[in-house]
C-alpha cells in the first residue's frame, strides 16, 4: 500500500503533503513514516493517508467564458495605498 | 559498580547500533533502510549518554571509552557482536535484544539511583518506537521457519544481555523456556573483527580533535 505523508510542522499550522511511504499496513506504515519525517523533530504530527482513500479531481469543464468570476482583473493596489494613508493619518 | 553497569549498558547499545547500522543501503525496502538506520542511530546516542555519565566516574570521556579501549576491555553481551547480515536474524535479534532491554531498563528507571534512573526513563520513551517496530516485524515474520529458528538459536544469546535474576522476566515475556544463557564476559571472535572498523579511523590520528 502507498500511504501519502501530511506533515503538521508546528501546532496549529496545516498540514502539508511531504511524501509517501510504501508500506503493507498502517502499523508499518507509522512505524517508517515516524522515522523518516520526524526523527529530527521536524514534526508536531502526521496524517497517515492510504493513496486509494483520495479522491482525485482533475477534469475540469470551462465552456463558456467565466473569467467575470475571477478577480485578476481588479487592482487592489490603488485602494491599499488609500486605506493604509487614512490608516497612518494621526486623528 | 555503577561504572561497570554503565559500561555494559553503553557498549551493548554502541555495538548493537553499529551492527544494525551496517544495513544502511541494503535493508528489504527503502523505508525499512531509512527506519533501521535511524534506529541504530539512536542506539549510538543512548551509548553517548551512558558513556558521558560513566566518564565522569572514571575521569575521561566518551569517545575514549566508545573507541580508545582493546576489544577484551569491552563489556558488550555476545548477542550483539553477531555479524547477521541475514534479516530473519537480524530482525530475531532486534526483537530479543528490545524485550531483554525492556526489562532492564525498567529495573533501573526503578533504582534508587536517581540520575541513572532518569537517563533510564529518558531512553524507555526512545526505546517505545524500536519496540514498536521490532514487535511489527517479529508479528510479521513468526510463522516463517527461518525467523523461528533464529530466535531459537540466538535465545541463548539473549539471555546473557540480562543479569541472572532478570532472565525469567524476559523469559516470561517472550515465551521461551529458560536456558542456559550466553554470558557477557567473554567474546566472540566478530568483535575483534568489528572493533578493526569501528575505531580504525580513530586510531589513524590518535589524539585526534575531530
Amino acid at each position: 500500500m502507498i500511504f501519502e505523508v501530511f506533515r503538521q510542522e508546528r501546532k496549529g499550522q496545516p498540514f502539508q503533503h511531504a511524501g509517501s511511504v510504501v508500506a503493507p499496513d498502517a502499523a508499518f506504515a507509522d512505524a517508517w513514516a515516524r522515522e523518516q519525517y520526524g526523527r529530527r523533530g521536524e514534526s508536531e504530527a502526521l496524517w497517515l493517508v492510504p493513496r486509494e482513500s483520495i479522491h482525485q479531481v482533475t477534469e475540469w469543464a470551462d465552456e463558456f467564458d467565466l473569467k467575470y468570476r475571477r478577480v485578476d482583473g481588479y487592482s487592489i493596489k490603488e485602494r491599499l495605498r488609500v486605506a493604509r494613508e487614512l490608516a497612518a493619518r494621526p486623528r | 559498580m555503577r561504572e561497570s553497569l554503565l559500561l555494559d549498558l553503553a557498549d551493548d547499545e554502541l555495538v548493537l547500533g553499529w551492527r544494525d547500522s551496517e544495513w544502511t543501503g541494503i535493508a528489504p525496502t527503502l523505508e525499512e533502510d531509512v527506519a533501521f538506520s535511524s534506529i541504530a542511530q539512536n542506539e549510538i546516542g543512548h551509548a553517548r549518554a551512558l558513556y558521558e555519565l560513566a566518564a565522569r566516574e572514571l575521569g575521561t570521556d566518551a569517545d575514549a571509552l566508545a573507541f580508545d579501549r582493546a576489544p577484551d576491555e569491552y563489556r558488550c553481551a555476545p548477542l550483539v557482536e553477531l555479524h547477521l547480515l541475514d534479516w530473519a536474524r537480524t530482525i530475531a535479534r532486534r526483537y530479543l535484544y528490545e524485550e531483554a532491554d525492556r526489562v532492564r531498563i525498567s529495573a533501573l528507571a526503578a533504582s534508587g539511583d536517581t540520575e541513572l534512573a532518569g537517563l533510564a526513563a529518558k531512553i524507555d520513551r526512545e526505546e517505545t518506537y524500536h519496540r514498536l517496530h521490532a514487535e511489527l516485524w517479529a508479528g510479521r515474520l513468526r510463522g516463517e521457519p527461518r525467523f523461528r529458528a533464529a530466535v531459537a538459536e540466538l535465545w541463548p544469546y539473549a539471555l546473557g544481555v540480562l543479569e541472572p535474576e532478570l532472565r525469567p522476566e524476559l523469559a516470561a515475556r517472550v515465551g521461551l523456556e529458560p536456558a542456559p544463557a550466553v554470558e557477557r564476559g567473554a567474546h566472540t571472535p566478530a568483535l575483534a573483527e568489528l572493533w578493526e572498523t569501528m575505531t580504525e579511523v580513530r586510531r589513524s590520528a590518535p589524539g585526534a580533535q575531530w
